[in-house]
C-alpha cells in the first residue's frame, strides 16, 4: 500500500534522506528504529507533507497514488495519519471540537456523510474505554497543559477516532510509563486489522514486545540499511547500532 | 502552506457585503456649514430646541481641531467633501413593510438581515438604518406593550421630546470630543430606547447600519436609557458597500442605566475594509460611552471589530453608581491594511465598583492595532477593582500588535490586575491541523475562534454563531 523508492528529501541544503526504500503492506507492522538524527522523523514528516522539506529524488505511492503530489490534509483523508514525536499544543480549541471537525472533514472527502453530535460520542466513548484515557482530556484545549505521557495518549486516542489505513507512530512510547506504554501497546493492536498498516519509530526493544511487528528496519545515514524479522530487534538491543559499522549517534 | 502563505490568500479574499444598491436618494451637496445644519434639521422636521442643540455643537465643532493621538495613519479629512446627508427618497416614513422599496428590503435580504422571517419567527425587533434615515422598524407594537419604546431617534425628538430634553448629550456632551460635536452638529438618524422600571425587554432588540450612497458620512446617534430595576439587550450590526472612496462614519452612542438597570450592548462590526492595497474603506471613529449613573448598575459593551479601514473607538463606562458594574469584551481583526486603535475606559467613581476588560485582538497581512486602555479609580471610589486581560494573536510576520494600558488609582484600598499576553499561529500549528485532515483555512478560523471564545460567550446565542462565521469569512481563503 506504501512505496517509498531511491528518496531522497533535504531541509535547506542539508541533505537527510539519501536515497530511502520502504515497501509497506496491507495490514503490516514495520518497526523503523534508528540512532538519534538518522532521518526517522524526516521521513515521518515528508510523508505526512509538511512544508520546509525538499524532495530531490525517488517517488512515493500510497494505495496507487502520487502522495508527493498531495497537501497535508489531502493524505489525511487518503488515511495517512501521523503521531507527532512532539503534539503540538492548539490553545483555545476544545479537544473534542478539534476531533469532530477533523473526522468529518475525512468523512465529507470521502463523501461520507458527517456523524452529527449523538453518533459521535457514542464512537468516542466506545474508543476511550480502549485507551483507558481520562475524559477530563476532552474538554480541555487540545494537548495544551497536558503532560509528555497525555500526550502521546491522545495522539494514539486520534487514531483511534480516525481509523487511518497507515499510522505513523513517532516515538510514542518515548515518555510513557509502563502501564501507559501497555494501555498504548493495547489500543494500538485493538485497531489492528488487515487493512490497516503501521509504522513504529522507536528506540525500544520494549515496545515490540507488546506489538510484534512483521518486520523490523534499521535507518542510519537517511538510508534504510538493514531490513529483518523481530529478532533484527533483540540484536540490535544487545549489541547496539555499532555492529552494523554505524555510530551510536549520527 | 506556512503561515505566511495561508495569510497571502486571507488578505486576498473578497468583502462580501460590497454591493452597491441601486435606489433614487435625496442627498445634499458635499459641505458643511451652518445652512447645511439647518437643511438637516428642517429636512427632518425637527422642533427647535434640536435645531439649537445642533447649532451649539456645530459652532463649538468650529472651534476644534481633528485629534491625531491615536496609533493610525491616514491623511486629513476634508470635512468639505463630504456630504452630511443622504436618505432613500419617499414621501413619508414607511408605515409597514409594504411601503418600503423592494430594493431596500432586497439589499437587507442579501445582507443576512431577515426582517420579515424574524418579523415571524425569531422574536428580534430590528431597526434597520439605511444610510440616514431608518427604514423599518418591526416588533413596535409588542414591545409598546411592554412600555419599552424602540423607534428612530429622529422619531424620538418628536414623540419623546422630554426624554431627548433630559438625556441627548449628557453622556457623551457636544463638547466631549471633535467628532461627538461634529455628530451632535449632523447626526441623521439612528436608534432610541427606552425601557421603564423594573421592565425585563422581552426580546434583543437590534439594529442594522448599513452605508450605502457615496461619500457620505453616516452619523448616527444612540441612546439607550434603563430605569431603575430594567434590563435591555441591544446588537448593532454594521455593513457597508465597497467604494474606492474613504467614507467616514463618526457615531455618538449613549447608555444610561439606573439603580439596578442592566444594559448590554453588542456590536458585530464589519464596514467595508477597503482593499488589499488600503483603498476605500470606512473610518470608523466612534465615541461610545456608558454612564452607571444608579447603585448596583451594570453595563457590559461586547464588540466584534472585523471591518473598517480604520477603527478608533474606546466603547467606556462612567461607574457612578455604588457597586455598580463595568464590562468591556472586545475582539478586534485587523488584515490587510486594516488599522486599529481600541479599548475603553473604566472611570471608577462609586465605592465598591468593579470593572472587567477582555481584550483579544488579531493581526493578520499588514494589519495594525493597538489595545489603548484607561482604569482610573477615583479618590472616593473605595473598594474599586479592576481585572484587564489583554490578548493578542498574530498571524504571519508583517503585522503588529501593541498595547498601550493607563491605570490611574487615587484610592489606597483599590485594587488592579493587568495581564497580557501575545501570541502567534506557528507552521507547527497549521501543520498538525492539517495532517488531521482540516484544511489551513479551518485551522486558523479553529484556532482563531478558540482565541475569542471568552468573547463570544457574551454575544446572545444567535449572534455569537453569526460572529464565528463572520470571523471565518474574514479570515477566508486560506487555501492559496
Ligand atoms: N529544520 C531543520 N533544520 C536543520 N536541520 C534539521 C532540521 N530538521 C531536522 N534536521 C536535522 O536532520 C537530521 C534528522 O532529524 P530527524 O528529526 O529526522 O531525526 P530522528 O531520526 O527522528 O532523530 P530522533 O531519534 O532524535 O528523534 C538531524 O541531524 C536534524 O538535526
Ligand atoms: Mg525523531
Amino acid at each position: 500500500m506504501l512505496s517509498v523508492k531511491g528518496l531522497r528529501a533535504k531541509v535547506g541544503e542539508k541533505e537527510i534522506l539519501k536515497g530511502l526504500d520502504l515497501e509497506i503492506g496491507r495490514g503490516e507492522i514495520h518497526a523503523i528504529m534508528g540512532p538519534n538524527g538518522s532521518g526517522k522523523s524526516t521521513l515521518a514528516h515528508v510523508l505526512s507533507g509538511r512544508d520546509g522539506y525538499t524532495v530531490t529524488a525517488g517517488s512515493v505511492t500510497f494505495d496507487g497514488q502520487d502522495l508527493l503530489a498531495l497537501a497535508p490534509e489531502e493524505r489525511a483523508h487518503l488515511g495517512l495519519f501521523l503521531a507527532f514525536q512532539y503534539p503540538v499544543e492548539l490553545p483555545g480549541v476544545n479537544n473534542t471540537y478539534f476531533l469532530k471537525a477533523a473526522l468529518n472533514a475525512i468523512r465529507a472527502a470521502r463523501g461520507q456523510p458527517e456523524l452529527d453530535a449523538v453518533a459521535f460520542m457514542r464512537l468516542m466513548k466506545e474508543r476511550l474505554k480502549v485507551l483507558h484515557l481520562d475524559d477530563s482530556l476532552l474538554k480541555r484545549p487540545v494537548n495544551f497543559g497536558f503532560s509528555g505521557g497525555e500526550k502521546k495518549r491522545n495522539e494514539i486516542f486520534q487514531m483511534a477516532m480516525l481509523e487511518p489505513k497507515l499510522a505513523i507512530l513517532d516515538e510514542t512510547d518515548s515518555g510513557l510509563d509502563i502501564d501507559a506504554l501497555r494501555i498504548v501497546a493495547d489500543g494500538v493492536n485493538a485497531l489492528r486489522n488487515p487493512e490497516r498498516s503501521v509504522i513504529l519509530v522507536t528506540h525500544y526493544q520494549r515496545l515490540l514486545d507488546y506489538i510484534q511487528p512483521d518486520y523490523v528496519h534499521v535507518l542510519a545515514r537517511g538510508q534504510i540499511i538493514r531490513s529483518g524479522g523481530k529478532s533484527l530487534a533483540l540484536e540490535l538491543e544487545e549489541k547496539g547500532y555499532g555492529w552494523l559499522g554505524i555510530e551510536e549517534a549520527a | 502552506m506556512t503561515v505566511s502563505s495561508a495569510v497571502e490568500a486571507i488578505v486576498t479574499s473578497e468583502y462580501e457585503h460590497g454591493f452597491v444598491t441601486e435606489i433614487a436618494s435625496d442627498t445634499l451637496p458635499p459641505g458643511l456649514d451652518e445652512g447645511v445644519v439647518r437643511a438637516i434639521s428642517a429636512r427632518k422636521g425637527e422642533p427647535e430646541f434640536m435645531l439649537d442643540y445642533r447649532l451649539r455643537a456645530f459652532r463649538h465643532w468650529q472651534t476644534m481641531t481633528a485629534p491625531r493621538w491615536a496609533q493610525v495613519h491616514y491623511p486629513p479629512i476634508d470635512f468639505q467633501a463630504i456630504s452630511y446627508f443622504s436618505a432613500p427618497k419617499s414621501k413619508d416614513g414607511p408605515k409597514s413593510l409594504d411601503e418600503i422599496d423592494p430594493a431596500l428590503l432586497e439589499t437587507y435580504t442579501k445582507l443576512g438581515i431577515p426582517i420579515e422571517e424574524q418579523m415571524a419567527l425569531s422574536g428580534i425587533a430590528v431597526d434597520a438604518v439605511f444610510d440616514s434615515v431608518s427604514v423599518a422598524t418591526t416588533f413596535r407594537t409588542q414591545l409598546a406593550a411592554a412600555g419599552v419604546i424602540f423607534c428612530a431617534i429622529s422619531e424620538a425628538v418628536h414623540d419623546h421630546p422630554d426624554l431627548i430634553k433630559q438625556y441627548l448629550g449628557s453622556v457623551v456632551p457636544h463638547t466631549d470630543n471633535f467628532y461627538a460635536a461634529l455628530n451632535a452638529a449632523v447626526f441623521s438618524d439612528g436608534t432610541f430606547v427606552y425601557v421603564p422600571k423594573g421592565v425585563r425587554c422581552p426580546m434583543e432588540l437590534s439594529t442594522y447600519f448599513r452605508i450605502n450612497a457615496r461619500n457620505t458620512g453616516q452619523f448616527e446617534r444612540t441612546l439607550i436609557i434603563a430605569e431603575a430595576g430594567s434590563y435591555v439587550s441591544y446588537l448593532e450590526g454594521c455593513t457597508a458597500p465597497m467604494r474606492d472612496e474613504n467614507q467616514l462614519h463618526a457615531a455618538v452612542v449613549e447608555l444610561i442605566a439606573m439603580d439596578d438597570a442592566e444594559i448590554k450592548y453588542s456590536t458585530v462590526q464589519n464596514w467595508y475594509p477597503g482593499d488589499a492595497k488600503g483603498r476605500g474603506g470606512i473610518y470608523n471613529f466612534v465615541t461610545k460611552r456608558g454612564d452607571c449613573r444608579g447603585a448596583r448598575s451594570k453595563i457590559s459593551w461586547t464588540q466584534v471589530e472585523t471591518g473598517s479601514a480604520i477603527t478608533w473607538k474606546y466603547p467606556s463606562c462612567l461607574l457612578r453608581g455604588d457597586d455598580s458594574v463595568g464590562e468591556f469584551y472586545s475582539v478586534a481583526v485587523t488584515k490587510g491594511r486594516q488599522q486599529a486603535d481600541t479599548g475603553t475606559k473604566m472611570i471608577h467613581l462609586g465605592r465598591n465598583t468593579s470593572s472587567t476588560i477582555v481584550s483579544k485582538g488579531i493581526a493578520a497581512g499588514e494589519g495594525e492595532q493597538t489595545y489603548r486602555g484607561l482604569v482610573r479609580i477615583a479618590t472616593k471610589a473605595a473598594g474599586a477593582r479592576n481585572h484587564t486581560q489583554c490578548d493578542s494573536l498574530l498571524i504571519g510576520a508583517r503585522c503588529a500588535a501593541h498595547t498601550v494600558p493607563y491605570i490611574e488609582v487615587k484610592n489606597p484600598t483599590a485594587q488592579t490586575e493587568h495581564e497580557a499576553t501575545t501570541s502567534k499561529i506557528s507552521d507547527d500549528q497549521l501543520f498538525y491541523c492539517r495532517s488531521r485532515g482540516l484544511t489551513a483555512e479551518d485551522a486558523v478560523s479553529m484556532i482563531v475562534n478558540g482565541f475569542c471564545k471568552e468573547v463570544f460567550k457574551q454575544l446572545p446565542m444567535e449572534f455569537a454563531v453569526e460572529a464565528q462565521k463572520l470571523l471565518s469569512i474574514s479570515l477566508e481563503g486560506a487555501v492559496g
